[in-house]
């Protein structure tokens, strides 16, 4: 116990040292950092499920997901009741909302704005930005949380990863374009080593906004696969539609031969 | 049974025997006969006739998913954002539904468009058809405000500035314009009593208006006849037994034509409705994924697709009552278009090239006007904006000209007014900071001025018609 709070003083105290890290300090957003591609698949169960984990563990004690039922999460995503009862380890009953005990008064205090509820976020911000968003952070001495975000100029959240990913500051160029100094990006430094390598934090961000995505369309499979029967269906009424119009015109192409 | 009651002729058994008890008693085979197996339409519709009995479709999709969707959908500040996701995922079938409503609304205007486009090509709004064509841009000006009123009811940030925009537009009028906006919202802004209200007139008042105008739209219709692409009156070319020679009856030529259409619309309907329902925020915008909040402004607030050629139009005049009259009069020339364009020749096909031109500039200009309504309001923007609306202003003018026959001297002094015209509304809006945007951008509504009054001066025969054949074409 002892051992862990010396370990959580030294994080801190690395952290604010970079926190006064000079060179970091910018005024204007960053130009010139592209979207990542997300790595959608809704039918990578397995993906789903790693996704739900981590958004239990890491973002469900400020956000929630509203909209979505833990039993259909745990329906959807194939977990049996043991594995759904430890995801949902501060509910009581799988058909609740997947909701937190965050006081929205209190939060908006600490952070400024309130956590928003994360059911539709991939569908109002794309997701491409939301999976560029969570490993975009760098340190920031001119923001509170210590963090600014690449895609998000002045984000009043923390970064939730950066034991994971480890911090990380941006090199920039001050460009001149029409008729204003920007900073363009131009790559981000590891400051401190994250206890995941960067392909397994990737991954694991990259499996959260699978999983983030599936929350705003929990029936995108369903109608991706309904949609081939009834697109099949008409397809083939347009044709016999097609064949009857022919059969009925027929005499009225035999009535008036004048016209071609 | 009454012989008295039975209809000759009607099928014999049970199902012919109620038929001709129905019949006896309300007018059903006669109003069958007279609006559909034995109503004439020309033998030559083409690929623009389909739309109308598309629109009707879509509009039947709209009542019937919007009815399932009422059945759930909170008409409250605080639980229509809420109601409409529990629609999406706990309502059986919630998604479909729903998909099936804003898909609708979008391809409603599209289809609306095409539609109106076909009466602008054949001349469908001339004698007789003025009032037809008024009923149909009675419709239209419905449909705008039932869609308007229904884009509120999601209750995301989009629906809410949206409707804070539009409903100050009434603001503008002089004297009553600020009672007029209260009276509208029915609060001071926009509240959940407008939520309340718009949900009210979205799915009771309009309705019945709209079905209302629909029914006088096809009674106008059965009651001058269709027009065709040739524009040619097939009532004044009768058989012996009074039929039209170039004509044939509705059921069944053209049900089975039109259920032919139907299905390609409804494939590519299917297409959007179920692979691309938000069609990369056209049809549903991502702000509006956001819960209404009054306290946060987006950077950029727009209307959806089908209103951005007039909100174009609207924001490109620095000048809030210079814009709201514009957006005002871009509408209203529609309706007035039958006495715009008076030219006897209905059809585009034996109109001269120029006037042929001018109706694909039209379109090109209404098309590049929607696009700029969905660019964000910088000055440059405002002012390109500003010249595609002169263009669309101008189309009316010069339909109107070229409607006259114009010669030499007309060509001449309206290109002069015109072009006056142009250079005073630069004067009332110069800016010095922007002076060189406003020199460059000039060059459109020049050349366009160029095109349509002095090359006919060099090129006669571009105002020339042909020649309109006797009988309808085939093509």
């Amino acid at each position: 116990m002892n051992h862990n709070a010396w370990l959580g003083r030294a994080a801190a105290g690395a952290f604010w040292v970079f926190l006064l890290f000079p060179g970091s300090a910018r005024a204007v957003p960053l130009a010139g950092y592209p979207l990542m591609t997300a790595p959608v698949n809704l039918t990578d169960r397995v993906s789903l499920q790693r996704g739900a984990r981590t958004f239990v563990n890491y973002c469900m004690g400020c956000h929630t997901l509203r909209y979505v039922r833990w039993s259909r999460v745990g329906r959807d995503l194939r977990l049996n009741k043991r594995a759904l009862r430890e995801l949902m380890f501060l509910q009581t009953k799988p058909t609740q909302m997947m909701l937190n005990a965050m006081p929205v008064q209190e939060a908006t205090r600490w952070f400024g704005a309130a956590p928003p509820d994360l059911s539709v976020m991939v569908d109002q911000k794309g997701v491409n930005w939301v999976y560029t968003y969570l490993q975009s952070f760098y340190l920031d001495p001119n923001r509170p949380t210590g963090v600014n975000n690449a895609v998000f100029y002045r984000v009043a959240m923390p970064d939730p990863f950066w034991q994971l990913q480890g911090l990380q500051k941006v090199v920039y160029r001050k460009v001149s374009e029409n008729g204003g100094t920007v900073d363009r990006f131009v790559r981000f430094v590891p400051v401190t080593l994250g206890t995941r390598s960067p392909v397994a934090f990737r991954r694991m961000v990259g499996n959260l906004t699978n999983f983030l995505y599936y929350a705003g369309h929990p029936d995108e499979l369903k109608r991706i696969h309904l949609g081939i029967w009834v697109i099949a269906f008409l397809v083939l009424f347009t044709v016999f539609a097609y064949f009857l119009k022919r059969e009925y015109w027929k005499d009225v192409h035999r009535k008036h031969p004048h016209e071609k | 049974m009454n012989q008295s009651e039975t209809v000759p002729n009607s099928p014999a058994g049970w199902g012919g025997r109620l038929f001709g008890w129905i019949d006896a008693r309300f007018p059903l085979s006669k109003l069958w006969r007279s609006q559909v197996s034995e109503y004439y339409a020309p033998i030559n519709f083409n690929f623009w006739y389909f739309f109308g009995s598309i629109a009707l479709l879509v509009l039947v999709n709209q009542i019937v998913t919007g009815i399932f969707l009422a059945m759930s959908y909170q008409p409250n500040a605080h639980l229509a954002f809420s109601s409409v996701q529990y629609i999406m995922r706990d309502v059986h079938w919630g998604w479909l539904i729903r998909y099936l409503h804003t898909t609708g609304a979008s391809l409603f205007f599209a289809v609306i468009y095409l539609h109106m486009f076909r009466g602008l090509l054949y001349g469908s709004y001339k004698k007789p058809r003025e009032l037809l064509w008024i009923i149909g841009m009675l419709i239209y000006v419905c449909l705008m405000a039932e869609a308007f009123m229904g884009y509120l009811l999601p209750w995301g940030q989009m629906s809410y500035w949206g409707a804070v925009v539009i409903t100050s537009l009434f603001g503008a009028i002089p004297w009553i314009g600020s009672h007029l906006e209260i009276w509208i919202r029915g609060d001071f802004g926009i509240s959940g009593d407008t939520l309340n209200r718009f949900f009210a007139l979205h799915v009771v008042a309009i309705p019945i208006l709209l079905l209302f105008l629909v029914v006088c739209h096809l009674m106008a219709l059965h009651e001058v006849g269709s027009n065709n692409p040739d524009g040619i009156e097939i009532h004044e070319n009768l058989d012996a037994d009074g039929k039209p020679v170039d004509g044939v009856p509705f059921h069944p030529y053209y049900t089975v034509k039109d259920l032919f259409g139907v299905g390609v619309f409804l494939v590519v309907f299917a297409l959007i409705a179920f692979y691309a329902p938000t069609l990369h925020g056209l049809f549903i915008e991502r702000n509006n994924f956001k819960p209404a909040d009054f306290l946060q402004t987006p950077p950029d607030i727009r209307p959806l697709w089908y209103f951005t050629p007039y909100y174009a139009i609207l924001r490109s005049f620095p000048n809030k009552d210079f814009g709201v009259s514009a957006f005002a009069l871009s509408v209203i020339l529609l309706f007035l278009m039958p006495w715009i364009d008076r030219h006897p020749i209905k059809s585009f096909r034996y109109r001269a090239p120029m006037y042929r031109i001018l109706l694909g500039v039209f379109v090109a200009t209404f098309l590049f006007l929607g696009y700029v309504g969905i660019q964000p309001a910088t000055l440059f923007w405002q002012k390109v904006g500003l010249r595609i609306s002169e263009l669309y202003f101008l189309f009316f003018v010069t339909a109107w000209v070229y409607a006259h026959r114009p010669g030499r001297r007309a060509l001449v002094t309206t290109f002069g007014i015109a072009l006056a015209v142009v250079l005073l509304i630069d004067w009332r809006f110069y800016l010095t900071s922007i002076a060189p945007l406003i020199w460059r951008t000039l060059v459109i509504p020049v050349a366009y001025l160029v095109v349509f009054y002095l090359i006919p001066l060099l090129w006669p025969d571009g105002l020339r018609d042909r020649a309109v054949p006797a009988r309808v074409t085939f093509r």
